[in-house]
C-alpha cells in the first residue's frame, strides 16, 4: 500500500507491504543505526523518534508513520558525535550495538527533562538495555554531557 | 511479528466496527501485544485517525481516548493531581519511556491482561469503559467480560472525590509485576483492586466496613483497622503460581501491599 | 601519573566514534541485500527420533531455494566449541541429526528469497517423531538408562574422562596432601551443597552470520564471533571440506561474553551457501538466542571444609556436578574452574581434593560464559567460607586474611603454578576501607522494616589457558613510518584493538594513532586462538611486545648501511634511528620509503607468537551492601565496592567499564537471571521479557578501584580483567542477605520469595 513519510527530513513516497515493520523498513532505507535486539519490546535498541517522540520501531507498525516524520541517529549526526564523545571518553560505548537506540533516547530526554536528577535519568532510560557497561559509565557520560550543554547554554 | 493482508485506517468508528466484525480482523493500538502473536490477520484496523489520542478534562470527568499512550497518562497533570500520582506510579515501571510512548491505554485496558497495572489503577476509580456498541459500562464490569468484536473508544473517569494510591511488587524494576494493588476511599465506600495474581485485576468493596470512619480514628485504632483490612482483602482473592512467584507468596504480598498502600493514603491525610 | 606514554592511560577506543554515530559496521549491516534467508525448523520434543520428514510441500513455496534435513548432511561428528585442536569438548554433533536432543534442537534448514516464504515453508514441513523419554534430571544423568548420545561415531579427542555410554561428558579427580589426615586433625568440619543456575550471556547482538562464495570458489563466512580461526576449523569439520576452502571474517561484534566462543549457528548459512552456491544469511532471533544457544553450565557443588577453631583452614573437599545439556561444548573445561579457581584462594590448606562429573541431559547445550566455571565455584566457596566463619564466630574478613593466597605462594590447587603477583591482601584492605566495613558489619536495622547489611567475597581467575593459548601479531612499517598491526584476536567491543595498539605505541615510541589495527580475517590475520579465557591482554599483548622488539631490531639492521655502525650503537626514538657515537640519524620515514625502493635487503615486517606456561591469576575483592525488606524479602543492592588486581592496568577507562559491566552481569546472576524449563524441557525464559537482565534502575552505586601488582611474565606487568569481574556478586550478595536477615540462600538466584520463605521458617 502507499505510504508517504519523512525520514530524517527527507520525503519518501513508497509502496510497501501492509505489515512491513518500521524497524526493517528504516534499515532498508539505509538507516543502519536502527538495530533489533529482541522481539518483545524490551531492549530499546530500535528507538527512533516519531514526530520528535522516542518510540520503539520494532513495535509500532510502519503505516502509523504515514504522513509523519521519523528521525534516526543518521539524522542527528552532530549531536550523536557531541554526546558520543562523552561516552567514548568513558569507554562506555563498548560493543556499540545498543548505542544508537540509547543515544536517541538520551537526546530525547535532554529535550524533555530540564535538569533531571539521577533517578529521573535512570527512569527515563530504563528501557534501554546494555549488557557491556553495567550502565555506570553511561551515567557518568550523561552527567558530563548535560553539564557541558548547560554550561554552553549559560555562556550564551 | 504483526502479519496481515491489509492495513486499514478506519475513517469512522462505524467503519472500524464493521471491519472488526470479521474473525480475521483486529484493531491495532500500539502493537505491543498484537505483534507477539503468530497469527496471520486478514485486516488490521488502525483507529489512530479518529481523534482518540486526547485526554479531555472537564469539571466532572476525564475522558481518555483509546489511542492515548501510557506516557500521556503518566505525564497528565490533571489526572495525576486527581489520583495523587497513582496513575504515574502505575505506569512508570512499564518497560521504558519509548515503550510507554508506543502503547495505548485502549490496548492495555481492552486486553484485560492479568499483569496490567493500568487496569488495576483505573478500576478503583469511578471509571467506565465506553464501547462503540456496548455503551458505557463500569470498568470493573468490563474487565469481567469475554473478548468480543466491540471497540473500546474511551475510558471515562468521573471526578468523584477520592483518596487513592497504587503500588506494585516487582522482582526487578521493569519486569511484569508479581502483584498489583490499588485502593481508593470514595464517597460510596472503600475500594481495592488486586491484579497480577497472576490473573487480571478484580474490584472489591469494603463491604464489611472494616475501614469505616478510618480518617477519624486514633492512630492506633486506624493501624489496627488497616491490619484487619489487609488481612481481609487479601483473603478475598484467588492466587496462582507462575515464573515470577508462587500463589502463597502472592497472597502474602497482597496483604503487605494492602496494608502499606492503604496506610500511605492515611499518612497523607 | 603513568610512567608510560600510552599504556596505563585512558585512551579512547579506536572504533568509538563510528559506534556512537551508528555507522554500519556489524555483520547484518554489511550483508548483501540479496542473501537467502536461512531459518531452522526446531524440535518440539526434548528427546525424539525423526521417523519421517516430508519436505515436498515446503519445497513448492514460491521463493524457496532449498530445504535440508539430516539426510543431506555429512555423518561425521564434530564439536562447535571454540577451542584449540584437539578440543577437549567431545565430537558429538552433526549439522542435522536424526535424533533430536532438546526442545528447539535443529530439525531442518530452510533457505529462501524472503523471510515470509521461509516462514511459510517451515510450517509446511511434516515431521513424524518417535518421541522418547527425555533425561531432565542432571542429578540422575550419570549411568542413567536413557542415553543422550548412544551413537557409535561419538568421539572424545582428549583424555577428559568422557564416556557417552554413561552420559559422561567428562570426569576427573585431583588432589594434594593427605586429605583424610587433615580432616581428622580439624576441630570442625563444615559441609553443604550449593546450586548455581544456567545464565544467558544476553549480548545485545544475537548470533548471526552470512556466507558467500568468492572469486576463487572459496566459502567466505562473515560472522559475529570471538573465535574466527576456530570457526574455520569447525566449518571444515562440519561440512567435510578442506580448511583451505574457507575464509572467516569478523567485523565489529555486538558483545560476546563467551556466547560467541561457540560456533552456535555459522554451520547453517555456510551449509546453504556450500550446497547452493548462493549468498545466505542467518540472524538468530532473541528467542533462539535464549532457547538454542550456549548458556552457563548449571552446577551443583558439594563442599566440605575442615578448620581449626582459630579459623585456620586445613582441608577442602569439593565435588562439582555440571550439566552440559544435550551437547558437550566446553563441558569438560568449564567445570575445572569451579575448583581450580576457588580452592587456591585458600592456599594455606594442607590438603584438598577436587572431583567432578559433567553429564549430558536433554536440555539446551551449555557453553562458555564469562568466568567459565569460576562463578559457580566462587559462589559455593565464598558462601561456605562465610558459613564457616559464622560457625566459628569469626569476622568474614579475618578468616580470609588468615587463609588467603599470598604473593610468592605455590598454588597447589592451581596446577602448582606460582603466585608471582598477588595484591589480594591489599584489595581486601582497600575494599574494607571503601565499604567502611568495620562500622557496617554485620547489619543495621533501619527502623522502617528494613535491614541494611554488608557481605563480601574474594575471587581469582586466569590470564589464559597455560601452555595452550597462542597469540600472534604481525607488524608492518608503511610509508611515512606508520604501522599496521595485524592481530588474530577478536575485539568484541571491550577494546583489545586499542589496548594492543597502546602497547605497540609504547614499544615503538609513537602515538596510538600511528598504529592502524586491522580486524580479523583468517586469510590475512596471524593466528590467534581467540578472545576468551581472559587471554588477549596477557597473551596477545606479550606477542605485541615481542613483535615490536623484533621489528625494531630489523629497523636497526636495515639502518646499518646508512648509519655505518652496529646495532649496539644505535638508538631508536620512534622517529629516527641514531648512531649514538656520532649522532648521525636516519628518520623512520626515510627508512620506510627506502624500504619500498629497490629493497632487496629485508621486508620491514615482523611476526611473533606468544604462549605462556603459566596463567597468572588476577585477584579481586567485592563487597555488597544490601537493604532487605523484613516483610517481603525484597532485596535492594545499595552499594557495591570492588577492588581489582589485574596487574598493570593497560587502559584504566576500559578496565573500569569491564569491571562495572562484569559486576552488573554478576548482580543479574545473583538476583534475577534464571534459565527456567517446563516439565517437558522447554525453555520458559525465552525472551528478554521473561529472562530479566538488570536495567539501569536496578543498579546502585558501584565503585571500582585498582590495586595493581606487577606480573613479571605479562606485557608491561599486566594480567587479565575480562572474566574475574563477574565472580564476586553472587556470593557477596548472598553473604550480605545472610548478615541482614539470617537467611542463607544456597541456590541462585536470590529472589525475594526465597528470602521470605527462609525468614518464615526461622
Amino acid at each position: 500500500m502507499d505510504i508517504k513519510l519523512w525520514i530524517n527530513g527527507k520525503l519518501i513516497k513508497d509502496s510497501v507491504e501492509p505489515d512491513t515493520p518500521m524497524l526493517e523498513y528504516l534499515r532498508s532505507k539505509g538507516c543502519y543505526s536502527v538495530k533489533r535486539g529482541c522481539e518483545t519490546s524490551n531492549c530499546g535498541l530500535c528507538t527512533v523518534w516519531l514526530e520528535g517522540k522516542p518510540i520503539l520501531s520494532c513495535t509500532l507498525p510502519l503505516m502509523r508513520a504515514d504522513g509523519k516524520h521519523i528521525t534516526t541517529l543518521e539524522g542527528l549526526q552532530s549531536e550523536a558525535e557531541e554526546f558520543g564523545a562523552f561516552l567514548a571518553d568513558e569507554g562506555a560505548e563498548q560493543c556499540g550495538f545498543c548505542n544508537s537506540g540509547f543515544i536517541m533516547n538520551v537526546l530525547a530526554m535532554k529535550r524533555e527533562l530540564k535538569n533531571p536528577t539521577e533517578e529521573e535519568i535512570k527512569e527515563y532510560l530504563a528501557g534501554n538495555l546494555c549488557r557491556c557497561t553495567g550502565y555506570v559509565g553511561q551515567l557518568r557520560a550523561i552527567k558530563n554531557y548535560l553539564k557541558s550543554v548547560k554550561g554552553e547554554a549559560g555562556n550564551e | 511479528m504483526l502479519r496481515c493482508n491489509e492495513y486499514i485506517f478506519a475513517e469512522s468508528l462505524g467503519e472500524a466496527y464493521e471491519l472488526n466484525s470479521k474473525k480475521s480482523a483486529a484493531i491495532v493500538g500500539g502493537n505491543g501485544w498484537l505483534k507477539l502473536g503468530n497469527r496471520q490477520w486478514g485486516s488490521v484496523i488502525d483507529i489512530s485517525r479518529l481523534g482518540l489520542d486526547k485526554i479531555t478534562e472537564t469539571d466532572e470527568s476525564f475522558t481518555i481516548g483509546a489511542m492515548v499512550t501510557l506516557r500521556d497518562i503518566e505525564k497528565h497533570e490533571g489526572l495525576n493531581a486527581y489520583t495523587n500520582g497513582a496513575v504515574k506510579e502505575s505506569v512508570r515501571h512499564i518497560v521504558g519511556t519509548q515503550f510507554r510512548n508506543t502503547v495505548t491505554v485502549g490496548g492495555s485496558i481492552f486486553g484485560r491482561f492479568g499483569f496490567s497495572d493500568v487496569l488495576t489503577v483505573f478500576m478503583v476509580m469511578d471509571s467506565f469503559a465506553e464501547l462503540y456498541k456496548g455503551g458505557v459500562i463500569p470498568l470493573h464490569e468490563f474487565a469481567k467480560l469475554p473478548y468480543d468484536n466491540d471497540i473500546l473508544v474511551n475510558i471515562i473517569v468521573k471526578k468523584t472525590p477520592l483518596k487513592m494510591a497504587y503500588s506494585s511488587f516487582r522482582n526487578q524494576q521493569t519486569d511484569f509485576p508479581v502483584l498489583t494493588f490499588a485502593h481508593a476511599f470514595r464517597e460510596d465506600g472503600a475500594f481495592s483492586a488486586i491484579g497480577a495474581r497472576p490473573s487480571r485485576a478484580e474490584l472489591r468493596r469494603d463491604d464489611e466496613s472494616i475501614l469505616k470512619d478510618i480518617f477519624s480514628l486514633s492512630y492506633e485504632e486506624a493501624e489496627r483497622a488497616v491490619d484487619a483490612y489487609a488481612l481481609w482483602i487479601s483473603s478475598q482473592y484467588a492466587y496462582e503460581s507462575n515464573l515470577r512467584a508462587s500463589a502463597d507468596y502472592r497472597r502474602h504480598i497482597a496483604e503487605v501491599l494492602a496494608r502499606r498502600t492503604v496506610a500511605s493514603i492515611l499518612d497523607k491525610g | 601519573m603513568s610512567e608510560y606514554k600510552n599504556v596505563n592511560r585512558p585512551v579512547r577506543k579506536k572504533d568509538a566514534m563510528a559506534l556512537v554515530t551508528g555507522k554500519p559496521v556489524y555483520t547484518d549491516d554489511l550483508a548483501p541485500a540479496d542473501c537467502l534467508t536461512v531459518k531452522l525448523l526446531r524440535s518440539p520434543h526434548a528427546h525424539a527420533l525423526i521417523e519421517d520428514i516430508d519436505i515436498s510441500a515446503a519445497m513448492k513455496v514460491p521463493g524457496i531455494e532449498a530445504v535440508f534435513t539430516y539426510k543431506d548432511v555429512p555423518n561425521e561428528r564434530f564439536s562447535i566449541a571454540g577451542q584449540t585442536y584437539p578440543e577437549a569438548s567431545p565430537y558429538d554433533r552433526l549439522i542435522l541429526d536424526k535424533r533430536v536432543r532438546f526442545v528447539d534442537d535443529a530439525v531442518a534448514i530452510v533457505a529462501g528469497e524472503s523471510e515470509k516464504a521461509v516462514d511459510r515453508a517451515l510450517k509446511l514441513i511434516k515431521v513424524k517423531y518417535n518421541v522418547l523419554e527425555p533425561l531432565l534430571d542432571f542429578r540422575r544423568a550419570k549411568d542413567n538408562e536413557i542415553l543422550v548420545h548412544p551413537e557409535d561415531n561419538w568421539r572424545s579427542l582428549c583424555p577428559v574422562g568422557a564416556d557417552n555410554k554413561r552420559n559422561l561428558c567428562a570426569s576427573e579427580t585431583s588432589e594434594h596432601g593427605d586429605l583424610e589426615k587433615a580432616f581428622a586433625e580439624s576441630d570442625v568440619v563444615f559441609e553443604n551443597t550449593y546450586h548455581t543456575q544456567a545464565n544467558q550471556q544476553a549480548m545485545m547482538e544475537t548470533f548471526r552470520a552470512y556466507s558467500y562464495m568468492d572469486t576463487y570458489g572459496r566459502l567466505n563466512v562473515v560472522t559475529s564471533t570471538q573465535i574466527p580461526f576456530h570457526v574455520r576449523r569447525i566449518l571444515s569439520n562440519a561440512l567435510c571440506i578442506p580448511k583451505s576452502k574457507i575464509r572467516v571474517i569478523k567485523p565489529r561484534i555486538g558483545g560476546g561474553f563467551g556466547a560467541k566462543q561457540t560456533a552456535v549457528m555459522e554451520m547453517y548459512p555456510a551449509f546453504v551457501t556450500y550446497k547452493t552456491g548462493k549468498k545466505a544469511k542467518m540472524i538468530y532471533t532473541r528467542q533462539e538466542s535464549q532457547t538454542a544457544s550456549s548458556p552457563r553450565h548449571e552446577m551443583e557443588i558439594k563442599l566440605k571444609i575442615g578448620a581449626m577453631r582459630d579459623g585456620t583452614i586445613k582441608a577442602i573437599d569439593m565435588y562439582t556436578l555440571s550439566n552440559s545439556g544435550a551437547f558437550g561444548e566446553h563441558g569438560p573445561t568449564t567445570v575445572g574452574l569451579s575448583g581450580h579457581k576457588s580452592i587456591p584462594l585458600y592456599n594455606r590448606a594442607e590438603a584438598y581434593r577436587f572431583v567432578y562429573d559433567v553429564v549430558y541431559t536433554n536440555y539446551m547445550a551449555a557453553g562458555a560464559y564469562r568466568g567459565y566455571g569460576a562463578p559457580q565455584g566462587m559462589f559455593a566457596m565464598e558462601s561456605a567460607i562465610d558459613e564457616l566463619a559464622h560457625m566459628l564466630n569469626i569476622d568474614p574478613i579475618k578468616i580470609r586474611e588468615k587463609n588467603m593466597v599470598r604473593e610468592g605462594d605455590t598454588m597447589y590447587a592451581y596446577y602448582g603454578e606460582p603466585a608471582n603477583s598477588c595484591a589480594l591482601d591489599r584489595c581486601l584492605e582497600r575494599a574494607r576501607e571503601l565499604m567502611d566495613w568495620d562500622s557496617k558489619y554485620p547489619s543495621k536495622d533501619m527502623g522502617n522494616g528494613k535491614i541494611r547489611a554488608v557481605g563480601m567475597a574474594m575471587a581469582m581467575q586466569g590470564s589464559c589457558i597455560s601452555s595452550l593459548d597462542t597469540g600472534s601479531v604481525t607488524l608492518r612499517v608503511n610509508d611515512d613510518g606508520f604501522y599496521t598491526l595485524l592481530i588474530g584476536a577478536s575485539d568484541m567491543g571491550t577494546g583489545c584493538d586499542t589496548i594492543l595498539a597502546q602497547m605497540a605505541a609504547d614499544c615503538l615510541c609513537c602515538d596510538v594513532d600511528d598504529i592502524i589495527v586491522h580486524g580479523v580475517d583468517t586469510d590475512s590475520s596471524p593466528y590467534d586462538s581467540g578472545s576468551y579465557a581472559s587471554s588477549t591482554t596477557y597473551i596477545t599483548g606479550m606477542a605485541v611486545v615481542k613483535t615490536c622488539e623484533t621489528l625494531i631490531a630489523k629497523l636497526k639492521h636495515y639502518a646499518k648501511p646508512f648509519l655505518e655502525c652496529g646495532e649496539e650503537d644505535m638508538e631508536f626514538n620512534g622517529r629516527e634511528i641514531i648512531n649514538t657515537k656520532n649522532n648521525k640519524k636516519i628518520s623512520l620515514k626515510d627508512i620506510a620509503y627506502s624500504s619500498q625502493n629497490n629493497n632487496d635487503a629485508e621486508a620491514l615486517c615482523a611476526t611473533e607468537s606468544h604462549s605462556s606456561p603459566i596463567s597468572p591469576p588476577p585477584f579481586m575483592v567485592g563487597m555488597a551492601e544490601v537493604e532487605v525488606d523484613k516483610e517481603t524479602g525484597k532485596t535492594e543492592l545499595i552499594n557495591y565496592k570492588a577492588v581489582v588486581d589485574c596487574g598493570t592496568v593497560i587502559n584504566p577507562n576500559l578496565a573500569r567499564i569491564q569491571t562495572e559491566g562484569g559486576l552488573v552481569q554478576g548482580i543479574g546472576m545473583a538476583l534475577y537471571e534464571d534459565v527456567v524449563y517446563n516439565e517437558k524441557g522447554g525453555t520458559l525464559s525465552n525472551s528478554l521479557m521473561q529472562y530479566k537482565i538488570p536495567t539501569r534502575q536496578d543498579i546502585c552505586d558501584i565503585q571500582v578501584e585498582f590495586e595493581p601488582s606487577y606480573e613479571p611474565t605479562g606485557p608491561f606487568g599486566a594480567k587479565s580483567i575480562g572474566e574475574i569481574v563477574i565472580n564476586t556478586p553472587p556470593p557477596a550478595i548472598a553473604n550480605a542477605v545472610y548478615n541482614a536477615v539470617g537467611v542463607r540462600i544456597r541456590e541462585l538466584p536470590i529472589t525475594p520469595e526465597k528470602i521470605y520463605n527462609g525468614m518464615k521458617k526461622k
